[in-house]
């Protein structure tokens, strides 16, 4: 029998278009492909644009959902919890205090087991009031039994938003999962971003299965009931052991992506740049990897062994994996777009996790400096990193240095 | 004529003639630890009989989840889910939205499935009220908010809510030295309030498990009509209003004929007063004294003389001053 055989390349370029799109274009997008089911939306900058671009896909019939406009971030979530548990697939999103207003609705969902995909468009927390990024928002969920990433780029929006499908709605993991996007250096920005086909998609993502979770009139069971001391810790037990396997599924998902699509992501949980014959390294999450990996090319000119990790999975923390990676370092300084007021070493919360994590987990501990840097959707600057990198290599030469400075602040 | 709203059909649920039409058939049975003569546990029964098998129910914290739905004991019959204090709204729309798309998809049987979700009175007019009015605005969707009334937080140490009655003394409005009356306020008039503030909603209605007919019907009748719908149910509750258990049904009845609490139904604009309502407001029954009603419950044991005066007259100028006697605030003696 003969059989057309398509080279790869030449299949791919019949098949996925390019656009230039914006990071919550590229969610909206994503959802289009996912065939979501259930789509709340509530008004708070910088994520709405997302459901702007979701309303329009369903107004122009090219998405077929039902799209409903809350009164607020609590009913908002509230609802698409309970259409989750009613079998469909659902989207959501926040941003900032929006994202704390919903907090009741994001505390269940992880022990009722749903699945929804949300999008956080990182915004800091009021008062004072600002628009911009922050990472505080979606961290305030970090202990509830979700899953977080951050994604720097349109394109990892996108890719992340079909894996996210596929990750959270496995029976072995079935809990809500949030994909950060920094406030406007993402959610607004526009880049080139390879959109799949909706045949790709379907090959790829499996429908939303609920299994005997699912309630319907042909499926008799209370969910949620009272359980107290007899077996709340039971109850808390099951969600732990999803933590236990997440890392390795989320392996498998990213190798079925790499299969299905053909982009490469590598390492799953953290991206590196130019660490490979680096001194020292600069961790952090999100968009600042732009002026970073700027600033790392200017000083690498200069002589300066610098690299860059941008963790993307803060939930699961890949804590064995990263301290492996990092204990080879001299030194190692973190850039928290977020704040943990009264942590140890009054860190933010990416360092004092990473500490956490080297602790157990690396062989030899190179220092791990704080610097808190970028809040408020201020920018992290050329000049920023390099300063950074500069206090990162005085540690690494045995200079002391305080555990946690405040970089990019007016004096 | 065109139109964007998309209306699904509702199960046809005709009205029980008689209390000997009514099936055995119990969707809600054993398992619950509610108190003694509770009468929120009785609308619970008598809803789920009423909506039957093709039923989810979606029940907001209150006493009628935490006494109600114990691990391994539910009561319930028919799928029922735990939903946030202030959600009952969202829960139902969220249900009502999932079975339309999959149904619309074709990945789910379609046929009309009753979603209800119910609330206490500090989920309903307190907590969730802007979420069931949200609820109550999209035309699209076939759901029943009840709220069951027992005018207080019950569960919690009995508390007043936006629906406890004026001077009642609760765990947070304990008469003392110097202040006999603690609650100023006058209970939320809720069930104006959905169909006032929403045109879309369909039916609306109140009801009394002391009228159990009524109140079965009642539900029937707001599955059947379908839309966004809503009741409301007074449900006196020993242990927070402090009296005999034997005197729930009693008092629910008593509610009524003192003029406290009317009975009445609104579908699509049209008010029906029933029972001993309907008879106040023809003038065919004297409204008994609000006395009778308050004098058999500890929560109104403090009151002297005065107080209960106060409370007469509010009852008197609901019933003589009202545009609609007993329901719409409005002064008759509209200016202009």
């Amino acid at each position: 029998m003969a059989t057309l055989t398509v080279p790869v390349e030449e299949k791919k370029k019949v098949q996925e278009q390019e656009a230039l799109i914006t990071g919550a274009e590229a969610i909206a997008i994503a959802c289009k492909l996912a065939n979501v089911d259930v789509v709340t939306a509530y008004p708070i900058r910088p994520y709405d644009t997302v459901m702007q671009y979701i309303s329009q896909l369903v107004a122009d019939g090219e998405m077929d959902c039902e799209y409903i406009v809350a009164e607020g971030e609590h009913s908002q979530f509230e609802i698409v919890k309970h259409a989750s548990v009613c079998g469909a697939r659902v989207f959501c999103g926040s941003s900032g205090v929006g994202w704390m207003y919903a907090m009741e609705a994001l505390t269940v969902s992880p022990a009722l087991r749903v699945p929804m995909v949300c999008m956080v468009g990182n915004r800091a927390l009021d008062d004072p009031g600002a628009f911009g990024v922050e990472h505080n928002d979606a961290l305030a969920v970090r202990d509830l039994g979700w899953l977080l990433t951050w994604v720097d780029s349109a394109q990892e929006a996108l890719d992340t938003a079909l894996i996210a499908y596929r990750l959270a709605e496995d029976s072995r993991i079935m809990v809500p999962l949030a994909i950060s996007c920094d406030g406007a250096f993402l959610t607004h920005s526009q880049a080139l971003v390879q959109i799949p086909t909706a045949e790709q998609v379907k090959k790829f993502l499996p429908p939303y299965n609920r299994g005997d979770l699912l309630m319907h009139p042909d499926n008799v069971i209370s969910i949620a009931p009272q359980v107290n001391e007899d077996w709340v810790m039971e109850i808390r037990r099951q969600n732990y052991a999803v933590t236990e396997i997440t890392c390795d599924v989320i392996r498998e998902v990213y190798a079925e992506f790499e299969k299905n699509f053909g982009r490469k992501y590598g390492n799953p949980f953290f991206e590196e740049y130019m660490t490979e014959d680096a001194e020292v390294v600069l961790l952090g999450m999100g968009t600042m990897s732009t002026p970073v990996k700027v600033a790392i090319r200017k000083l690498r000119e200069q002589g300066k062994k610098v690299g860059f990790v941008r963790l993307r999975w803060f939930r699961p923390f890949p804590g064995p994996e990263i301290a492996k990676c990092l204990e080879r370092f001299k030194a190692v300084g973190v850039i928290d777009r977020d704040f943990s007021f009264g942590s140890p070493n009054l860190s933010g919360v990416v360092a004092t996790e990473l500490r956490s994590a080297m602790y157990t987990g690396a062989a030899t501990r190179p220092p791990v400096l704080g610097f808190i840097c970028g809040l408020g959707g201020r920018e992290v600057t050329v000049p920023d990193v390099e300063e950074m990198t500069d206090i990162v290599f005085q540690a690494a030469n045995g200079k002391a240095q305080p555990l946690t400075q405040w970089i990019g602040l007016r004096s | 004529m065109s139109t964007f709203v998309e209306e699904k059909p509702t199960q046809n649920l005709e009205a029980f003639h008689g209390v000997k039409k009514v099936p055995h058939e119990e969707y809600y049975t054993s398992g619950h630890r509610t108190c003694q003569a509770c009468e929120s546990a009785q609308i619970m029964k008598l809803m789920a009989k009423a909506a039957g098998p093709r039923t989810i129910i979606l029940g907001s914290t209150g006493c009628m989840y935490v006494a109600n739905t114990s691990y391994y004991a539910t009561p319930w019959g028919v799928p029922w889910m735990h939903t946030q204090l202030g959600s009952s709204g969202s829960a139902a729309l969220g249900a009502a939205a999932a079975f339309r798309v999959q149904m619309r998809k074709g990945v789910m049987k379609d046929e009309p499935i009753n979603v209800i979700a119910f609330c206490g009175d500090g989920g309903g007019a307190d907590m969730g009220l802007n979420g069931i009015s949200a609820t109550m605005t999209h035309p699209d969707y076939n759901l029943l908010i009840l709220m069951y009334d027992n005018e207080s937080y019950a569960n919690t140490d009995i508390q007043i809510s936006g629906t406890s009655p004026y001077g009642v003394n609760t765990s947070f409005s304990t008469p003392g030295k110097m202040k006999r009356i603690m609650n100023h306020r006058w209970k939320k008039n809720m069930a104006p309030l959905m169909m006032v503030g929403h045109p879309t909603c369909k039916y609306v209605a109140t009801i009394s498990t002391s009228y159990p007919l009524q109140a079965m019907n009642s539900v029937r009748r707001a599955l059947t009509v379908g839309g966004p719908t809503f009741i409301h149910c007074l449900n006196p509750c020993p242990k927070g209003w402090d009296f005999d258990p034997v005197l729930s049904f009693e008092l629910g009845e008593l509610a009524v004929n003192t003029g406290i609490w009317p009975l009445y139904e609104v579908e699509n604009g049209k008010l029906k007063l029933y029972g001993k309502t309907k008879d106040i407001a023809n003038g065919r029954f004297k409204r008994l004294p609000v006395r009778d009603y308050l004098l058999k419950q500890g929560r109104f044991a403090h009151f002297i003389e005065e107080d209960i005066e106060y409370f007469q007259s509010k009852i008197d100028e609901m019933w003589n001053n009202w545009l609609v006697p007993g329901i719409i605030p409005l002064q008759k003696d509209l200016e202009g």
